[in-house]
């Protein structure tokens, strides 16, 4: 079986994002790392791996972006995925990015794609779905868990309102999110050494039309200052969520 | 033309987000000239479809098929995109809940409808169409022109106010044909979280952090929640430690909620939890610290500790309503 990881690559979480003419992220002193979901994506195939009875033969990381997103890649290696396919452009759009990605996935074997549930910079949540579709392949989104046995891949998802547990054919695009590892895993010494040889096959992008464009960025506005109160007269915020903004 | 809704029901019974996707579409509807319609799939009886109505629908859609007595993401995206050609839908609506994620981004490959998803205002115009989203993780905000033809909008839950209308709609049975030999999904089990308030549904939540100090200190603040008739949550570090279940994990890699009101009690209010949070109306802090980050986004803040706090909250809560 061959595992599929796809990522994006997106500013540190603690960022403190600013722009250029409301249009443009200013990347000054920006760090750069996998989106957190599609590093958790990673650290439950690499598990998936190291349990020699699923039978995974190998684990590649797909990405569409620049040559200068090939650190995040090469960390992605790092920490243990065997290959990288690199799609050379900038991802425009959910639908441009997944278009691409279908292109370059259709003509190879395949098993399971994992994609995290949302990218932590475009907040979209449509990777996935969208690359299932291009591919006509099923799809499971809300993945907290997946497990595979004789062959068989079985999945815990979120509902609204609860949990399912369920079995799918293959090939399948999982989508995921917490929970479905506990804690990313990190590179060590040795994989940041192997990484440096790891091959990363650069493909050029098709050509397709995205369907969304960016207008402006903007900051959010600063919320009204906190009004404090007196933890000995705690009770004087009930009053004030009760009268004063009705809440309660 | 016309605004398409697909709201799923809960055991046949609509929820506040299915009313706040009717309230929405009728108001882009409005924007258009056109009206709104709800396709419902699944068994619901007719006075629960005519509340839709209520909301500002004028047709309502009611699809049975018994494929689609669980979620598979093909047959639901095949299912719905049969009805949006049917009726000529420009704007198709889901909501940004689990289910709508997984199937508006197929959607909008089968229909080649560009997306604006997690809205939670009407669009800014509709000639070009341009919406206003969330960016960078409630960091920044992104308009977006949508360019296709066709439109696909997924709303934030508890984002938008319902409206309500003395309207009467019409409802309209159809049998869908699916092909159940292309189902490639197979529930083996369902747990359903009853008795308990939905996270993501709550107008008012109580979140615990490490303030909390241990597990066994969560009394105090589960009747808080339940006096407030609150759903309870927690911040990361104390789902990773386990002290309480990771469904109740809010933030950046957690639940994304918009409660009315958030009570943040011991939480420190790291970038990734506000994250999580910041669409919340108004937000009360509970912390020693009076330099924490989570003092800069509250509206009420309290330097305290949180087992100090807690118990006068109660009580204050309790003579309020006696």
């Amino acid at each position: 079986m061959k595992i599929l990881v796809c990522i994006s690559n997106v500013p540190d979480t603690t960022t403190k994002v600013k722009f250029i003419d409301n249009k443009k992220l200013d990347t000054n002193n920006i760090q750069w790392v996998i989106n957190p979901w599609d590093e958790l994506s990673l650290t439950r195939a690499l598990e998936l791996k190291d349990n020699a009875s699923n039978g995974i033969q190998s684990v590649t990381i797909a990405h569409v972006g620049l040559a200068g997103s090939e650190p995040t890649i090469r960390k992605a290696l790092a920490i243990g995925a065997d290959d990288a396919v690199r799609i050379n452009s900038e991802p425009l759009d959910a639908y441009y990015v997944a278009a691409q990605l279908s292109e370059v996935i259709k003509n190879e074997p395949f098993d399971m794609i994992l994609c995290g549930i949302e990218s932590s910079d475009h907040n979209g949540s449509t990777v996935g779905g969208m690359l299932a579709e291009f591919l006509s392949w099923p799809s499971v989104s809300a993945v907290s868990g997946v497990e595979i046995k004789d062959g068989q891949i079985f999945i815990s998802r979120d509902i609204d309102g609860g949990k399912e547990k369920l079995t799918i054919t293959t090939p399948v695009v999982a989508i995921v999110q917490k929970g479905i590892a506990k804690e990313p895993r990190i590179a060590a010494m040795r994989g940041i050494m192997m990484a440096r040889t790891k091959p990363i096959k650069i493909f050029e992008p098709v050509s397709i039309e995205p369907l969304t464009e960016l207008v402006s960025y903007e900051l959010p506005k600063p919320r009204a200052s906190c009004k404090f109160i007196d933890p000995d007269n705690a009770n004087q915020l009930i009053d004030l969520l009760q009268n004063e903004i009705k809440v309660i | 033309m016309s605004v398409l809704v697909y709201t799923e029901n809960w055991d046949g019974k609509f929820k506040k987000t299915s009313f706040e996707l009717v309230s929405y579409a009728t108001k882009l509807a409005e924007m258009l000239n056109t009206t709104a319609t709800v396709l419902s799939i699944g068994q619901v009886d007719k006075a629960e479809l005519e509340n839709l109505g209520k909301h500002g629908a004028k047709k309502v859609i009611n699809a049975t098929n018994e494929h689609l007595n669980i979620l598979d993401n093909q047959a639901y995206t095949n299912a719905i995109a049969e009805v949006a050609k049917q009726e000529g839908a420009e704007v198709i609506m889901l909501s940004n809940n689990n289910t709508g994620k997984a199937i508006a981004p197929r959607l909008s490959v089968k229909l080649k409808a560009g997306i604006g998803s997690g809205v939670n205002r009407l669009p800014v115009s509709t000639n070009p169409f341009t919406v206003y989203k969330k960016a960078y993780s409630g960091n920044a905000f992104a308009t977006i022109q949508i360019k296709s033809e066709k439109k696909i909008i997924t709303l934030a839950q508890n984002s938008f106010e319902l409206i309500e209308t003395a309207n009467t709609v019409s409802i309209e049975n159809l049998t869908l044909q699916i092909d159940g030999s292309a189902v490639k999904t197979k529930v083996l089990d369902v747990q359903k979280q009853t008795g308990k308030i939905l996270l993501t549904d709550a107008e008012i939540v109580v979140s615990g952090g490490r303030g909390m100090k241990s597990p066994d200190n969560w009394g105090p603040l589960v009747e808080l929640a339940q006096l407030l008739g609150a759903a309870t949550a927690c911040s990361r570090p104390v789902s990773d430690e386990g002290w309480r279940p990771n469904e109740e994990h809010t933030g950046q890699t957690g639940k994304i909620i918009a409660p009315n009101l958030y009570i943040a009690i011991g939480i420190s209010g790291a970038t990734q939890h506000l994250a999580g949070i910041s669409s919340s109306k108004y937000i009360v802090a509970i912390n020693t610290d009076k330099d924490a980050p989570i003092f800069e986004a509250a509206n009420y803040g309290i330097v305290g500790d949180a087992l100090k706090v807690l118990p006068q909250l109660i009580d204050a809560v309790k003579k309020s309503k006696s």
